[in-house]
C-alpha cells in the first residue's frame, strides 16, 4: 500500500501480467491517486478542513470477445489478485461483442514533453497561507457592499495526483497533475430577499491563481447585481449567453457529438458530419495538447495520445469525438477522447473543449440589444440532446436599449439547439481558458423566455 | 447481532478498545466531540446495449472517515487503509481543527438499538452474477418487444452492499449492512425517417433480488421507458409562461425535493443562507400540504436503519396543513442551534463529511379524486414524469424537468408535449397547491440527490396535485 507513485507503473503492468496468464487474450490497467487539501473560512473563521489521500486499481479483461472488469482500493498482491479473478470470472458471463478490443497498437502513444501539468510545490503550500487566501476572499467579498450580510464562505482546495495506464498490446504511461483553487459565495441581501453567485480562480499551481481579494470582489459583485430581480412576461427575445453560460451550451453540444450516442443515433447531430449546422463564424475545437491547461493529458484513457480535433469549423459539423470502440462501431478512427474513472468500457470524455472567440467585445455586443435578455447562470438539466429541445431555468439581466437595465429571475429560457446554433448573431472576442470548457460571449438572436 | 460479530470486528479484527483509542486521539487537541465511520462498499454493474451484454463489472473500496468538531469548526480526513498507523494518523489530522489541551473525558461505546428495515437474508450482491445478467437480458427483450417503432434499449443493474460502523465520542457505537440495488432502461422509438424519441424507467430499493421478479419485474420497467419514448412521438411544443399545473402522483414528488426539502437542511439555516431561514411556524405552503420526509419507510431506496453518523432515522415533519414546522437535522446543526436530531446525517462515502440531507420525501394524501383534479381545470398542463430538478436554496428559486407531460383542455388529457423546465420560487410555490388526491404514491426507486458534490440515493412520492399558478418553460 505505502508504494510511491513511481512504483505504480510497474504494479500496473504486473497486473497486466496476471491477467493474461489467468486467461485474459487482453487487459487494461488504470491506477489512479489523488492528495486532496480543502478548507473553507465562513464569517471569518475556518468552517472545515479536510485533507487526505486515496489510491485506486481498475481492471478491464476481454476473453476473447467478452469483457469483465473489477476494481480495488486494496492495492496488496491479495487485493490485486482478487481484481484479476473478479475481472476473468465476469468475462464468461457477459456476451460477444464484435467490435470490442483494445485501440490497434499503432494508435497507441503519449505526446513528449512536457505538458505543464504538475508542479510539486502545489502539494506543498502551507497550511496557513491556503487558510489565509480563503479568509482573504470571503473578507474582500464581505467588505465590498454593506448589501453584502452573509457568506458560504471562501475557500481554497489544493489537489495533487497521478494517473498510469497501462495494457497488454505494451502501452504503459504515467502522468502526475496539480491545480488549486480560490472560491468566495457570498450573499447579498435587499429587502429580505437574498441572491448568492460566486467566483473562482483555478490554476496548477499558487503563483498563477488570481489574487484571493480579487476573487471575492468578483464574487461579491455577481451577488450584488442579482437583488431585486424580477420576473419578465413571457416572450421571444434576444439572448445573450455570458463566457460562463456559453460554456455549459458547449456542454450540450459535447454530448450531441460523443460517438455513443452517434452510433446509438441518438443525438440531433447523428448523420449530419459534413453538414452546415451552425452559423458560418462557429469554429469549436477540442484539443487535448495545449500545455498547462485543464483538459490536457499525454494520452487518454485507453493510452491513445490526445490530439486538435476540429469538431464543428465555420459553421460545418467536421468530426465526432470517438475512443477506439465508439470508432470501429462507426468505421472511423478514434480522436484519442476515451474517458473512464478506473475501470469499466471507456467512454468519451473532451481535452480543452472551446469555441474559437470571435472579434466584437461582449460590451459591444450588449449594446446592440434593443430589448433582450443577458443570462448568468442556468439551472436544471432541462436539455434533451436526442431531439435538441432546451429548456432550462435562468437568472441574469435584462438589456433594454442596448443597457444591463435590471435583474429578473425565475424564468425559463427555451429552444432548440438546432436553432440556437443556426441563430447565433455574435460571438464574443472575451475566450478564457478557465476549465476545460471554455467559451466568449454569445447573442443567439431569439429564444422564448417564459415569466409571468 | 453483536459489535463482536459484526463485520467490521470479524473481518478486521477491530475492538470497541481500538474505536476508543482512536477517538481519544481524534480529540488530542482539544475538539468537543469526534466520529469515526467505517465503510465496505462492494459494487457491481450489468449494461446491455444493442442486445448485447456489454460491460460487466464490480469491485470494492474500503476506508475510513475521521472527523472531529471543535465549535462549529469541522476537522477531517481519511484513509483507504484499516492498519491501526493509518487510522491514527487520519485522527491526528483531524485533531488539528482544534488546539487547546484535550477537554472531553473519555465514554464508553454502548451498542445502539437494533431494528432493521431491510431484512434481506441475501443481498442482490450476493447472488449469483449470471442471475442478474438474466434479470437485466429480460428488460431489453420486453422493451423491444412493447413495439416495432422502438430502435435503440439499454439496461443498466447496479447494486451495492455497504458495511458501514460509526463510533462517536458521545457513546455511540451503530453498525449496518445496507443493500442496495437498481434497474434502468432507456428506449429510443422513431417514426421511419422520423426523429428519436426517448423514454426512461426505472426502479429497485433495498431488497432481495426477488424483488425484481416478484414486485416489478424487468419487463415492467421496459414496457413503461418503452411506453414513454412511443407517447412522446406525437409531442407537441410545450406552452411558455404562468399554467394552471397538475402534477401525476409519484416521481413528480420531486417537486417538494426541491421546492422544500433542500432548503429545510438544517445546515443552511444554521447558516442563515436559505430562503427558509427563520420562518418556522410560518405558512409555506396551502393548508393543503403535509410533507414528511421518513427514512424509516421498509426496503425504500432512501431508507437507513441509522444514518451516517449513528442515529436511528426518523419520520419528520417538515410542513404541517402548510405550516412549516422543522428542519433536517445532522449533528454539527443539532449541536450548534440545540436541536434534537431527527437522523438526516449522510454521506457518500467514508472520504465525505456528513450533512443534513433527505431520506424519503412525500406529501400526504388529500381528499381529492384525481380525476376530478383534471377535469376541473379548464386550461393547462398535466405532468406524469420528470426528469431531475435542481434548486438555488439562497433565492428559493427551483426548477425541474418534465418528461411526459400532456395538455388538459376543458378538463381532459389531450396532446402530449414535448420537454419543458418548471420553475417557481420554494416557500412560494406551494401556496397555489388548491387541490390533493386521495392517491398518494411512492416513487419506484431511482432519485439520486447531489449536494456539494456528493451523491445519496433518495425516495419521494406525492398525490395528484393541482397547482393553480407555475411557469412552464416550453416555446408555444
Amino acid at each position: 500500500m505505502s508504494a510511491t507513485f513511481d512504483q505504480l507503473p510497474e504494479l500496473a503492468a504486473e497486473t497486466i501480467r496476471q491477467a493474461l496468464a489467468a486467461g485474459a487474450t487482453d487487459a487494461e490497467c488504470t491506477i489512479s491517486e489523488g492528495d486532496e487539501f480543502s478548507v473553507n473560512v465562513r464569517m471569518g473563521e475556518v468552517d472545515t478542513l479536510k485533507e487526505a489521500g486515496s489510491r485506486g486499481a481498475g481492471l478491464r479483461v476481454l476473453i476473447g470477445k467478452r469483457m469483465g472488469a473489477s476494481y480495488t482500493s486494496d492495492l496488496t498482491p491479495d487485493g490485486i489478485g482478487q481484481m484479476v479473478r473478479s475481472a476473468i470470472d465476469l468475462a464468461g458471463l457477459t456476451t460477444e461483442d464484435p467490435h470490442a478490443g483494445l485501440p490497434d497498437a499503432d494508435a497507441l502513444g503519449s505526446l513528449k514533453g512536457d505538458l505543464q501539468l504538475y508542479y510539486a510545490e502545489t502539494a506543498s503550500i502551507p497550511t496557513e497561507e491556503k487558510i489565509d487566501a480563503a479568509r482573504r476572499a470571503e473578507a474582500a467579498a464581505l467588505a465590498l457592499d454593506k448589501r453584502i450580510t452573509n457568506s458560504e464562505g471562501g475557500s481554497f482546495d489544493s489537489n495533487v495526483g497521478g494517473r498510469v495506464f497501462a495494457n497488454s498490446r505494451g502501452f504503459l504511461g504515467a502522468y502526475r497533475s496539480s491545480y488549486c483553487s480560490i472560491t468566495a459565495v457570498p450573499i447579498a441581501t435587499l429587502d429580505g430577499a437574498m441572491e448568492r453567485d460566486y467566483w473562482f480562480s483555478l490554476a496548477r499551481r499558487r503563483s498563477e491563481l488570481e489574487d484571493a481579494e480579487s476573487v471575492g470582489r468578483k464574487a461579491a459583485e455577481r451577488s450584488l447585481r442579482r437583488l431585486g430581480a424580477i420576473k419578465v412576461e413571457t416572450q421571444k427575445v434576444p439572448v445573450v449567453f455570458e463566457p460562463r453560460m456559453a460554456r455549459s451550451l458547449l456542454g450540450n453540444i459535447f454530448e450531441a457529438v460523443d460517438g455513443r450516442s452517434i452510433y446509438r443515433d441518438a443525438s440531433f447531430l447523428a448523420g449530419k458530419l459534413g453538414e452546415k449546422i451552425a452559423v458560418d463564424n462557429f469554429t469549436l475545437i477540442d484539443d487535448g495538447t495545449i500545455p498547462g491547461l485543464f483538459g490536457t493529458s499525454p494520452f487518454d484513457d485507453e493510452g491513445v495520445p490526445t490530439r486538435r480535433t476540429p469538431v464543428i469549423e465555420n459553421g460545418v459539423l467536421k468530426n465526432y469525438l470517438l475512443n477506439s470502440y465508439t470508432a470501429r462501431k462507426l468505421g472511423m478512427k478514434t480522436t484519442g477522447n476515451a474517458s473512464r474513472g478506473i475501470t469499466g468500457n471507456a467512454g468519451i470524455g473532451h481535452g480543452n473543449f472551446y469555441l474559437e472567440a470571435g472579434t466584437r467585445s461582449p460590451e459591444e455586443i450588449i449594446r446592440g440589444v434593443k430589448n433582450g435578455f443577458y443570462v448568468t447562470e442556468l439551472i436544471g438539466s432541462g436539455v434533451n440532446t436526442v431531439t435538441g429541445d432546451y429548456s432550462r431555468g435562468a437568472v441574469g439581466i435584462w438589456i433594454r436599449d442596448g443597457e444591463l437595465a435590471f435583474p429578473v429571475s425565475e424564468v425559463t429560457i427555451a429552444g432548440t439547439l438546432q436553432e440556437m446554433l443556426t441563430g447565433i448573431a455574435e460571438i464574443g472576442n472575451d475566450l478564457e481558458f478557465r476549465g476545460s470548457v471554455s467559451a466568449p460571449t454569445i447573442k443567439i438572436g431569439e429564444m422564448t423566455v417564459a415569466g409571468r | 447481532m453483536s459489535f463482536a460479530d459484526s463485520f467490521f470486528a470479524a473481518k478486521f479484527g477491530i475492538t470497541t478498545r481500538d474505536l476508543e483509542g482512536y477517538l481519544s486521539v481524534a480529540l488530542d487537541r482539544g475538539g468537543d466531540y469526534a466520529d469515526l465511520y467505517f465503510e465496505y462498499l462492494a459494487t457491481s454493474s450489468i449494461s446491455i446495449d444493442e442486445s448485447i451484454v456489454k460491460s460487466a463489472t464490480q469491485g470494492v473500496s474500503l476506508g475510513v472517515g475521521v472527523r472531529v468538531i471543535s465549535g462549529e469548526r469541522t476537522g477531517y480526513a481519511y484513509s483507504d487503509d484499516l492498519s491501526p498507523e493509518k487510522i491514527r494518523h487520519a485522527a491526528q489530522v483531524a485533531a488539528l481543527i482544534a488546539s487547546a489541551p484535550a477537554k472531553v473525558g473519555k465514554v464508553p461505546l454502548h451498542e445502539g438499538a437494533k431494528r432493521n428495515l431491510y431484512p434481506v437474508l441475501t443481498a442482490p450482491s450476493e447472488t449469483a452474477f449470471r442471475e442478474r445478467v438474466e434479470l437485466t437480458q429480460r428488460a431489453d427483450k420486453a422493451a423491444r418487444a412493447y413495439d416495432p417503432r422502438i430502435f435503440q434499449v439499454q439496461v443498466v443493474y447496479a447494486d451495492n452492499l455497504r458495511q458501514v460502523l460509526v463510533a462517536t465520542s458521545d457513546g455511540v457505537l451503530n453498525f449496518d449492512r445496507q443493500p442496495l440495488a437498481r434497474m434502468s432502461v432507456f428506449a429510443l422509438a422513431r417514426e421511419t425517417g422520423g426523429i428519436p424519441q426517448q423514454g426512461h424507467a426505472g426502479g429497485g430499493g433495498r431488497y432481495e433480488l426477488d424483488f425484481f421478479r416478484t414486485e416489478r419485474t424487468p419487463e415492467h420497467f421496459a414496457r413503461e421507458a418503452a411506453r414513454q419514448a412511443i407517447v412522446q412521438l406525437d409531442a407537441v411544443e410545450a406552452p411558455a409562461g404562468e399554467q394552471t399545473v397538475v402534477l401525476g402522483p409519484g416521481w413528480p414528488g420531486v417537486l417538494l425535493h426541491e421546492a422544500v426539502g433542500h432548503g429545510l437542511e438544517a445546515d443552511f439555516n444554521r447558516k442563515g443562507v436559505s430562503a427558509f431561514s427563520g420562518r418556522i411556524g410560518q405558512q409555506v405552503a396551502s393548508p393543503l400540504c403535509t410533507v414528511i420526509d421518513d427514512g424509516t419507510l421498509g426496503g425504500r431506496r432512501g431508507s437507513l436503519n441509522v444514518d451516517d453518523e449513528g442515529n436511528e432515522t426518523q419520520s419528520n415533519v417538515l410542513i404541517e396543513k402548510g405550516i412549516l414546522r422543522g428542519y433536517l437535522q445532522d449533528k454539527l446543526s443539532s449541536r450548534v442551534t440545540g436541536a434534537t436530531a431527527t437522523g438526516n446525517g449522510r454521506r457518500e462515502s467514508y472520504e465525505h463529511i456528513p450533512m443534513p440531507r433527505m431520506t424519503n420525501t412525500f406529501m400526504l394524501a388529500g381528499e381529492s379524486d384525481p380525476e376530478e383534479i383534471i377535469r376541473s381545470v379548464p386550461r393547462g398542463l398535466y405532468c406524469a414524469n420528470f426528469g431531475g430538478g435542481q434548486v438555488d436554496i439562497t433565492s428559493g428559486n427551483f426548477v425541474f424537468s418534465a418528461s411526459e407531460s400532456y395538455l388538459i383542455e376543458d378538463g381532459r388529457l389531450t396532446r402530449p408535449v414535448r420537454n419543458a423546465t418548471l420553475i417557481g420560487n420554494g416557500p412560494e410555490a406551494m401556496k397555489f397547491v388548491s387541490m390533493v388526491g386521495n392517491d398518494l404514491k411512492l416513487d419506484e426507486g431511482v432519485g439520486v440527490c447531489g449536494k456539494e458534490g456528493q451523491s445519496v440515493p433518495v425516495g419521494v412520492g406525492i398525490p395528484t396535485v393541482r397547482i393553480d399558478r407555475m411557469t412552464v418553460g416550453g416555446t408555444a
